[in-house]
């Protein structure tokens, strides 16, 4: 078997600061920092201007060919370095690629798309973009309007489309390509439900067809569903290589604090999230212990410990309850009951605990984690955490307990409920 | 495009680069149809949504025209080639329309497909090139004025409008070494955007378009008249008039000085354009 994609020693450097001097960097500053060299060297500030960071470094793996490869890691983890890499829209900085055929990318959906142009012009245009052959496209033409589902819109220019529409379209362009490697990321998490479908069945379609894809996602099941093989990224490092159900293990369990307790240090918290700035939080049980297991019998407190630096309008900090594998339970703000939102409508400065039980059985028996979010609806949204702490809910003396099987669903609740003889049957 | 089962496709390796590279013709030629669709979508928007469409790109040159002949010729009174002024001026007016859209368009060019150079790719240099090449239609449409024109004023072009696509060309090559130039430029200083508008104008004041070029190869001392050919307008102008008008060329050895400047503007060019090209997709 032959590889399609062999990547070796890969790693890419970005300068800091530079990076952002550089966006908006002006003549001005390049003339002055000329002029001004001399002086700087003599006080040996030059160093410092040079820190740079590593997106990627030394990263080596092989994509067989008609290979599914998930990649996961968190946001910042380098995934999408990787990708425009791989894409060739960026240069590695050190190692090399090897690509044996055409690549093409969902991660360009709607790319060269231009607002002012109709549906059709936009279906040639864009195939042109992702390297497609006019011939190709119009061949494929058909096709592509009818998955797209727009066909009644196709000669009306697409800024007259809603965002649906528009979105629908050009994914149907770029799945459309057939390249002989394809790297898909994150386009499942946009459009509705049906559409959603119809993408997954697409791409398991052209997992089947022996294609070799690279697939990017936050969503486990799908990359379950959709992959043998995964790798999983962590701070531009390749840290773990391995069948999809244990990288998936592996990334799901790595990083979390596991002790019920969740200390963020000055360095973990973002410049911009300030004035907020997170402190802990904690899961405890009714004694008032922090504890890493819950009983579900139970009611449990989560508490999030803060400062807040400046009066903040509006602010709300909440948790999002999630299962390990990422689907959500519910959100919850600490300002959702309407009288603590006129109460808290500005929040001073100080230092603060938010606080809030969970009734006793409401959870059944696993793994949990809690996400936190400190945001000013509409406003702002100051920190974001989606997994901060991981908890697990032990059933012991859950409601059903008196059976030893293991029970289906994420909440267990204890039902009212009423059993009422309507007739007696005489046996 | 199907897999042929057994066929190896090409093996693309993708390592950093580093020192002068050229540019893949070959690649670039693979890469035409994405040239003629880019061309074809900046030709289709810049008249979507008008009311006037692409009669503008008549209106403006005849509009440009009308001034420069109050201002030049009835107030300043300066000649005129012996050829009607209308004509003079208009048969200048079209190449360059031409350079500065190309330029103006080439410049920003890299800057509005961002979108494009950060996610999918391709041969860079293939955006400022269709921007330059849509000019080529308006001037095409500009052009069909002109030849009603010259009948009206019953001038026949002269053997010199063999000469035509030469300096149409020379036009071109100078507008995409400027357009290289300013467009990777403006990747990394947006300065550039604000330098483009002000170039255009100082550069049309130094390209005889409502004036002869005599009255400033005349003015220069002996020996220097060389300087004012740097300019390589200065020779497409000229060009254009003997070829359409039929107005003597200054020298032909000037001539040769502008189209040595273009094509040192589009070599220098691309060899700026290929070094900062690596880190587009990063700063732009």
């Amino acid at each position: 078997m032959t590889y399609a994609v062999k990547v070796e020693g890969l790693g890419k450097q970005y300068t800091l600061g530079g990076k952002s001097e550089q966006r908006y960097r002006t003549l001005r500053d390049t003339l002055s920092s000329a002029f001004t060299w001399p002086v700087r060297m003599l006080k040996g500030e030059l160093r410092q201007h040079a820190e740079k960071i590593w997106a990627l470094r030394d990263i080596s793996f092989e994509l067989q060919q008609g290979q599914v490869l998930g990649v996961i890691g968190r946001n910042g983890a380098g995934k999408s370095t990787l990708l425009k890499i791989l894409s060739r829209v960026t240069d590695p900085t050190t190692g090399y690629v090897e690509i044996r055929g055409r690549v093409g990318s969902l991660l360009e959906v709607g790319t060269g798309f231009h607002p002012e142009l109709t549906g059709r012009e936009n279906i040639y245009l864009n195939g042109a973009v992702l390297g497609m052959k006019r011939r190709e496209i119009a061949a494929k033409f058909d096709e592509i309007v009818d998955f797209s589902g727009v066909a009644k819109f196709i000669d009306t220019p697409v800024k007259h489309y809603s965002s649906g529409m528009y979105l629908r379209l050009a994914f149907s362009v770029a799945a459309h390509l057939e390249p002989e490697i394809l790297v898909v990321d994150e386009v499942l998490a946009v459009g509705d439900a049906e559409f959603q479908r119809k993408c997954l069945g697409k791409m398991s379609d052209v997992a089947q067809a022996g294609r070799t894809v690279l697939f990017v996602s936050h969503n486990m099941s799908a990359i379950l569903r959709l992959t043998e093989k995964s790798i999983v990224l962590e701070k531009g490092e390749l840290v773990y290589s391995a069948p999809t159900r244990q990288a998936v293990d592996y990334y799901m369990a790595s990083g979390l604090s596991q002790s019920g307790e969740r200390i963020w240090t000055q360095d973990e918290v973002p410049a911009d999230a300030a004035p907020f700035k997170p402190v802990a939080m904690r899961v405890r049980d009714p004694q008032g212990k922090v504890v890493e297991t819950v009983q579900s019998r139970q009611p449990l407190e989560i508490e999030i410990e803060y400062e807040v630096e400046k009066p903040i309008q509006g602010l709300r900090v909440g948790v999002y309850l999630q299962t390990i594998r990422g689907e959500v339970l519910f959100t919850s703000f600490d300002t959702d009951a309407p009288e603590q939102y006129d109460n808290y409508a500005t929040r001073q400065a100080g230092r603060y605990l938010s606080r809030a039980a969970i009734p006793a059985n409401t959870l059944n028996e696993g793994q949990y984690v809690l996400g936190l979010n400190a945001s000013s609806f509409r406003v702002r949204r100051y920190f974001q955490e989606e997994r901060a702490l991981a908890f697990a809910v032990d059933a012991m003396g859950a409601p059903g307990m008196q059976w030893p099987e293991p029970r289906q669903g994420l909440a267990r609740p204890l039902l009212d409920w009423r059993i009422e003889q309507v007739e007696a049957v005489k046996a | 495009m199907s897999v042929v089962k057994g066929q190896t496709a090409p093996v693309v390796v993708i390592k950093p680069q580093r020192g002068l590279v050229g540019v893949d013709l070959r690649e670039l030629f693979r890469f035409r149809e994405l040239i003629f669709f880019l061309t074809w979508r900046d030709i289709l928007v810049r008249y979507k949504q008008t009311l006037l469409g692409g009669t503008w790109a008549v209106i403006q040159p005849l509009l440009q025209m009308l001034i420069f002949n109050v201002l030049f010729g009835d107030i300043a009174g300066l000649a005129s080639g012996g050829i009607p002024r209308p004509l003079f001026t208009y048969a200048a007016l079209l190449p360059w329309n031409l350079f500065s859209t190309a330029i103006g368009e080439a410049g920003r060019s890299l800057v509005t497909n961002r979108n494009m150079i950060t996610k999918v790719y391709f041969p860079r240099i293939v955006i400022p090139l269709s921007s330059v090449l849509s000019g080529v239609v308006d001037f095409a449409i500009a052009f069909l004025v002109l030849i009603g024109m010259m009948v009206y004023y019953g001038m026949a072009p002269t053997s010199g409008i063999w000469g035509l696509p030469l300096y149409l060309a020379l036009s071109l090559v100078t507008a995409l070494g400027v357009g290289l130039w300013l467009s990777a430029l403006n990747v990394h200083y947006r300065d550039v955007r604000h330098i483009i508008p002000f170039l255009t104008q100082f550069w049309m004041l130094a390209t005889p378009i409502a004036y002869e070029a005599n009255e400033i190869f005349d003015r220069l001392p002996q020996g220097l008249d060389w300087l004012y050919a740097l300019n390589p307008m200065v020779g497409v102008i000229e060009g254009f008039r003997n070829a359409l008008v039929g107005t003597p060329i200054y020298s032909t050895g000037l001539l040769w000085v502008s189209i040595i400047t273009s094509f040192v503007l589009l070599v220098t060019g691309l060899i700026y354009f290929r070094r900062m090209e690596r880190t587009f997709a990063d700063i732009v």
